[in-house]
């Protein structure tokens, strides 16, 4: 059937802030859907509250709404748009979520819009654990024993019937939040009380454990005419127990039969039918016992989910984009896969030569109180994805790709001793992050394969490759670079060793080893992802390098820039830095040039098909790159918009004689180096927070004397404020130098005097090495010293007076002539009255940039990759800063309800995973909205609890002033509440949580406050008020533990319903310059 | 220790890889097949007779060998050609790993080469006459000489050489996860299945029907056939050039003008064309994998299938009295015909799959329905 005619106009649901399972893979996903609505010439209205997604770009669709995705709002949308139908299976859980409520509260109907894609049937029959359950007993298919329980008592009857270790899951979660695996009574008790509040149905789903069994997932896409296709199977790693979010995954299935398979098959396609998803993509989860092949169906997405952006990356079937289009009313015969230009259709299932390997990343490392062992919620934050022609090869890539200082199967413990073999078993049997660096450990103890097999379960098939690998390991550390054979260095290669871990091995150098490589003509050859196993030709330009005969690169004559990617997602470099990617790829196709993009993260648009001309689909190491290079021969390398991680590379790059373009490498390191940067400012005659650098404890101790406590400490080139805490005197230095940090001559730790009370601004720039751009001034909500990442900030300013906003420009100025800059640069600066302090420049692009670009409607890193090429902002026509008349604010989301036991409190070290952007009028409009899209729900009046540090008590009585006004009660810990009362203000006296009964804790447990201001300070205090604000989370009551963030929380009160929806394209048209 | 190996083409391209089968030389036609699971039904089909299989999913052998997924009393191919053959096979059905079951099938296979490379090759230069030849001291000219001996499958019949020698009755059921295989129970339907090179999945899916199959040799004459009064005749898959059979068309010629339901699969499906009057081909790489679209024309539904052919029926041949049913979605070749005139219908794929997705099994239930009617 061809497209609908009786639809003109659809609602898009995006999914909203990156969180952890739900992180830029829907970016990609909405971005095909909308490209491929528009294509067929719909009109597309997209809601999404991040700003740092392509979609949410004013010209992926014709209206574009940076709101919060709740009922509520969409339903102001609604009205606005009219439009004829919904789009929820793009976005997530949250999309789905969002769509069932609008249905629920009648908008739907009330406006007469019909849901496509997935009907609310579907969805419910798919995501209710009991009717999907039922569902699959009636297609004969056997699920794991279980019972759903909405109540702890029901839940602990429940688990009488299935047995210890019980796996339990909370209904309309995504990634497996609050669920878990229980092995005994109190933990199963701590699991369910906390699933049963996250459970938006109060409802958990006690199940059976099917513990070792395999898991394979199979991404299925199904059109109207009931046509049935299967793009990829996926086969984990890790087998049943580990969320597959947190599995090393592997594509195609590995250790199935055919006969095992097509069951496999069949079971997906009736689980589709009988689900009812009419059209799109879904993906279905399935155990199977590996002892007797006995299948079980775990679950079923009702949805394009991380696993489909995955499998469109891993085939070269881009599974979201026809999804939209059979949800418009095309079948799969009527289209063709537009990845291979149109050489294989869609209605067939793609043949792959090649092993796809996902490995996810932790940062563990950022929440230390964090329970690091994997189970069926999910903790990873990103993953990387490599493509090999063997299993090998695509692991030993993927690892390297990881950036976590591994270069492949790096020893994780020294092997020997009983201690070690202990730790091994234990990491087997419990998997945390680390489990298969563990299990290659086990094999150079000497442990046998089938003693691994019985502590990991991990598939035998796995544990052989593995063990070859370290075997050819252990025989290369025999070996001298010099001895080493032309053949075996081919085969060591083929195998998907990385230079450096083999120079290790061999004690050499990375650079003596990749020399020695190329005198024997050892280098990679590129083949092409074509869907099809070469079976049609095709003219696919995405590629991946491999060690065979033949190379199909093709390689043009072309004028060429090269953009390296971020590679996997990590707290402090995610979505905005593949943004920026996104964008210079665009402006310099635009202009003419072949762009070439070089990442590994499956999430991403980047790595969709036609952002750039051609994609490599790489680990972003210098030997990698440096490969790509020698083959393609750009004209120009970006490395400035992907984050450190080609940042890094630049300076070896350049040695190297890779034509670096921008921002000099040199450059770079100027801002980053202390102690250049430090002559630089003063010759600039500006000031930089009194600052010294330690390479030892006695150092650092004279040091802190001369600058004054409190201080900022943090080792030197960290992203995301790795390591960053605020010490308030001697005691706190030696324990943070002691247990913190390792520090050395060549990693010194840097002492900043913290400057409190400061305002913090942002300035993002651009310059062209004649004009500046101010892209936009953003003045950070919470003061200096919590990490610009975990700050909520302002467009324009929403306080700072505007002489000193003045004065920023004309340093950001002065400072980027001095360094050279040649396109984007962020600046962050602290103000403290009138004086203003640098806290750092950084020239390249910054967090902020898509932020900044939404808010002003200047693209600013198509400006700034064309400033690159030689275009300046003259020739661009770009000279003029925008001054929004509204208020654009983003706040930051965190993700510590995945992470029980860790404090929520804001601090130098950045944790957010994700933010949201708010669009209003005033400044208290803009807050409240980004308030609501961050999921903190405010309320118009209740009670606030107030318990707060002494500094801060001379700000209370304007807050609690400001509270009384909107109708709040006040409730306050003793000194918090004398403090109160002296000043005039009535309030009520609670116990801390160690002082007495009821306290705190009790009243929000017992939902008496819909509100917490809650400042700290010193460690006792710290861990004191700890489980208030683990209780607040788990209750989901707002709070704030910082004064301007309180301050700011009580402007937006005000406004909580006031807000008017409005688009991106209506909000940059009253912009002119 | 590993041994070397050589695969040479007609045009002169030599890999050079390691030996993973039996040692020898042995001659066929190269092609390729992109199914990623079921290398054992693809080395057991006899329809792969006198063909060297190159598999282009790089690891080949995972889940080992069993009795149970044999397609045939042997292995009928030529060779097999490999990325890689892993280090450890595992499935809880493995009884041998693909190496020992190569070597106990005396065949002759090589791993360890640019396969996509090769893929290619044929894919651009046509399916090619090719050698694989073992051992340390293999030399292109003798395997040059070895394929200058073979002529390639056109005009050549190899049903009569992998059919039956006597016929036999065929009573087991389909696989199932539980059970394994079982035997029929209550078959009432009496089907007489020629056998050019039949594979066991589909006289399993008969019994699975309530047929009672006696499997009979390719050149059982159509008298014969009728002699054992069938409800209904079926006309297998098998290797080779459809046109020289001769013999099986003029059977076919027979059956059909006495109206015995008829439905043939692959060499079948191109039989029943030859014997009413259509022409077949030899197509440049054929259609060897098991993500095939196909399309029911009458329906729209697209159904994805196992395919395996080198021939093929040429559409525009099709006399008034046969018409298509089935089209091929990657390169709209004919995929299924059905005369108008007899109950008498094939199809080009394999809708038995055994490897690759059910998708058309309901084919044997047309079949059923056509015996009923």
């Amino acid at each position: 059937m061809p497209k609908r005619t009786d639809i003109k106009s659809i609602l898009l649901l995006g999914a909203g802030p990156i969180v952890i399972g739900q992180a830029c893979e829907f970016d990609y996903s909405g971005t095909q859907a909308c490209k491929a609505l528009r294509e067929e010439g719909y009109r597309v209205i997209l809601v999404n509250s991040n700003p740092a997604t392509i979609m949410t770009d004013p010209d992926m669709a014709d209206a574009v709404y940076i709101e919060p995705i709740d009922w509520q709002t969409v339903e102001k949308i609604i009205a606005k748009e009219r439009p004829d139908a919904i789009l929820p299976t793009m976005g997530g859980q949250t999309a789905l979520n969002c769509a069932l409520a609008l249905d629920k509260h009648g908008v739907l109907e009330k406006y007469n819009v019909e849901m496509i894609g997935a009907t609310k049937e579907a969805i419910n029959k798919a995501e209710d654990r009991q009717l999907f359950n039922e569902a699959m007993t009636k297609i004969g298919y056997e699920v794991a024993k279980s019972n759903i329980a909405h109540s702890l008592e029901e839940a602990l009857a429940a688990q009488k019937e299935v047995g210890y270790p019980t796996v339990i899951r909370p209904s309309f979660t995504m990634g497996g939040s609050g669920g878990g695996i229980a092995y005994n009574k109190q933990e199963f008790l701590e699991i369910c009380e906390r699933g049963l509040e996250l459970s938006p149905t109060n409802e958990l789903l006690i199940e059976e454990s099917v513990l070792g069994w395999k898991e394979y997932e199979m991404e299925v896409v199904r059109d109207s005419k009931d046509n049935c296709i299967i793009v990829c199977s996926i086969e984990n790693f890790d087998p049943m127990g580990v969320h597959t979010g947190d599995s090393i995954t592997v594509a195609p299935a590995q250790t199935l039969s055919d006969k095992e398979y097509q069951l496999l098959r069949n079971v997906s396609v009736a689980v589709l039918r009988e689900i009812g998803v009419d059209t799109g993509g879904s993906n279905v989860q399935v155990a199977i016992n590996p002892v007797d092949g006995r299948m079980i169906v775990i679950e079923m997405n009702p949805r394009v989910s991380r696993s489909s952006a995955l499998a469109s990356k891993a085939t070269g079937f881009p599974i979201a984009k026809i999804a939209a289009k059979l949800a418009v009313g095309f079948t799969l015969d009527e289209l063709k896969n537009e990845i291979t230009k149109g050489a294989t259709p869609a209605s067939f299932e793609p043949s792959i030569d090649y092993v796809v390997t996902k490995i996810p990343r932790f940062t563990f490392e950022k929440f230390p109180q964090a329970d690091d062992r994997l189970t069926t919620q999910m903790k990873s934050v990103g993953e990387v994805m490599a493509i090999g022609r063997t299993f090998q090869e695509s692991l030993q890539k993927a690892l390297r790709g990881l950036e976590i200082g591994i270069n492949g199967l790096d020893e994780i413990i020294t092997v020997g001793d009983d201690y070690a073999l202990e730790r091994i078993k234990r990491e087997m049997l419990h998997p945390g992050p680390d489990r298969l660096r563990y299990v290659a450990d086990a094999f150079r103890s000497g442990m046998a394969l089938s003693e691994i097999h019985d502590i990991s379960k991990i598939d035998p098939w796995f544990l052989a490759q593995l063990d070859d690998l370290i075997k050819a390991e252990a025989t290369l550390a025999t070996k001298t670079l010099s001895t080493l054979a032309a053949e075996e260095m081919y085969q060591l290669k083929r195998k998907g060793f990385s230079d450096l871990r083999m120079a290790t091995l061999l004690g050499a150098s990375e650079s003596d080893v990749r020399h020695t490589r190329h005198k024997l003509g050892i280098r990679p050859v590129y083949k092409r992802i074509d869907s099809c196993a070469a079976e049609f030709s095709s003219d696919t330009a995405y590629l991946y390098s491999t060690y065979e005969e033949e190379c199909e690169a093709r390689v043009t004559d072309k004028e060429k820039i090269i953009i390296l990617g971020g590679g996997p997602n990590r707290i402090g470099q995610g979505i905005e830095f593949d943004y920026c990617c996104v964008h210079a790829a665009l402006a310099l196709r635009e202009d003419g040039y072949e762009t070439i993009m070089i990442n590994c993260n499956p999430e991403t648009v980047s790595t969709d098909f036609d952002t750039s001309d051609r994609l490599y689909f790489e680990s972003l190491t210098l030997e990698d790159v440096l490969e790509i290079v020698h083959l393609e021969k750009p004209k120009g390398v970006i490395v400035q918009f992907g984050g450190q991680t080609p940042l890094k590379l630049a300076r070896a790059l350049e040695a190297a004689g890779v034509p670096i373009i921008g921002t000099s490498p040199d450059s770079i390191d100027l801002a980053e180096d202390r102690e250049r940067f430090q002559k630089l400012l003063e010759r600039l005659n500006l000031q930089q927070p009194p600052n010294a650098t330690a390479r030892s404890l006695e150092q650092a101790l004279l040091a802190a004397n001369d600058l004054g406590y409190p201080l900022v400490v943090r080792p030197s080139y960290v992203l995301g404020g790795r390591a960053m805490e605020i010490v308030f005197n001697e005691e706190g230095l030696q324990r943070y130098m002691k247990e913190a940090v390792s520090v050395s001559h060549d990693s010194p730790v840097l002492l900043d005097r913290f400057l409190d009370d400061a305002v913090e601004m942002d300035v993002d720039a651009i310059y062209d090495g004649e004009q500046l751009l101010i892209g936009g001034l953003m003045e950070h909500i919470e003061q200096a010293g919590v990490h610009s990442g975990d700050s909520a900030c302002s467009l324009p300013p929403y306080e700072l007076a505007p002489h000193l906003q003045n004065k920023l420009r004309e340093q950001v100025a002065s400072m980027a002539a001095a360094l050279g800059v040649k396109g984007l640069m962020n600046t962050q600066f602290a103000i403290q009255g009138e004086s203003i302090f640098v806290l750092e420049v950084n020239p390249r692009a910054s967090r902020t940039a898509p932020f900044v670009s939404k808010a002003t409607g200047y693209p600013l890193a198509k400006i700034a990759a064309r400033v690159m090429v030689g275009q300046s902002l003259a020739s661009q026509g770009i000279t003029e800063e925008r001054i929004p008349n509204y208020f654009s604010v983003k706040e930051a989301v965190f993700p510590f309800v995945k992470f029980p036991g860790v404090d929520p409190l804001l601090g130098p070290e950045m944790k957010s995973t994700g933010e949201v952007m708010g669009v209003g009028k005033t400044f208290g409009e803009a807050f409240a909205k980004a308030q609501r899209a961050a999921g903190v729900n405010l309320n118009d009046s209740g009670k606030v609890l107030i318990s707060i540090r002494d500094a801060d008590k001379a700000k209370v009585p304007e807050i609690a002033n400001m509270l009384v006004a909107k109708k709040y009660e006040i409730v306050a810990t003793g000194g918090t509440a004398r403090y109160l009362k002296a000043a005039g203000i009535p309030c009520e006296v609670i116990y801390k949580v160690n002082e007495g009964r009821p306290n705190t804790v009790d009243m929000i447990k017992n939902g008496q406050i819909q509100l917490i201001i809650n400042t700290t300070e010193g460690k006792k205090a710290i861990s004191d008020s700890f489980t208030m604000r683990r209780e607040a989370l788990q209750h989901r009551v707002p709070y704030y533990t910082t004064m301007a963030g309180a301050k700011a929380a009580c402007y937006a009160l005000g406004e909580l319903d006031a807000g008017d929806v409005v688009c991106l394209q209506d909000l940059h048209k009253n912009l002119c310059c | 220790m590993t041994k070397s190996a050589l695969l040479v083409l007609e045009e002169g391209t030599v890999f050079k890889g390691v030996s993973i089968g039996a040692e020898g030389c042995s001659v066929g036609e190269v092609v390729f097949n992109t199914a990623l699971t079921g290398y054992q039904e693809i080395l057991s089909d006899p329809s792969y007779a006198r063909q060297i299989i190159t598999l282009t999913y790089p690891h080949i052998g995972n889940v080992g060998t069993t009795e149970e997924d044999n397609e045939s009393a042997g292995v009928f191919a030529s060779g097999l050609v490999i990325r890689d053959l892993p280090l450890l096979a595992s499935n809880w059905r493995s009884q041998q790993s693909l190496s020992e079951y190569l070597q106990a099938h005396k065949v002759v296979a090589i791993a360890d080469i640019d396969t996509r490379k090769l893929t290619r090759l044929l894919r651009d230069k046509g399916a090619q006459r090719g050698c694989i030849l073992t051992g340390d001291n293999a030399d292109k000219a003798q395997a040059m000489a070895a394929i200058a001996e073979f002529s390639g499958l056109k005009g050549l019949d190899l049903a009569k050489e992998v059919t039956v020698a006597e016929a036999y009755q065929w009573t087991e059921n389909t696989w199932t996860l539980e059970q394994g295989y079982r035997q029929g129970e209550q078959l009432t339907r009496h089907v007489v299945a020629y056998d050019f090179g039949v594979k066991r999945t589909i006289l399993r899916l008969l019994v699975n029907r309530g047929c009672r199959v006696t499997v009979v040799p390719a050149t059982t004459s159509a008298e014969a056939v009728l002699a054992m009064q069938p409800d209904g005749v079926f006309l297998s898959n098998g290797p080779g050039d459809p046109e020289p059979c001769t013999y099986a068309i003029a059977a076919i010629t027979t059956l059909l003008a006495n109206k015995i339901p008829l439905f043939g699969i692959c060499l079948g499906h191109q039989l029943l064309a030859l014997a009413s009057g259509a022409s077949t081909e030899k197509m440049k790489f054929g259609h060897h994998g098991a993500n095939h679209p196909v399309q029911n024309l009458a329906t729209g539904r697209v159904m994805i299938s196992s395919q395996n052919h080198g021939f093929a029926v040429k559409e525009s041949s099709l006399p008034v009295n046969l018409i298509a049913t089935h089209r091929s979605l990657f390169d709209g070749s004919l995929q299924g015909i059905k005369r108008t005139d007899c109950p008498a219908f094939s199809f080009q794929g394999h809708p038995e799959a055994s490897p690759g997705p059910h998708d058309v099994e309901s084919l044997f239930d047309e079949f059923m329905a056509l015996m009923q009617s």
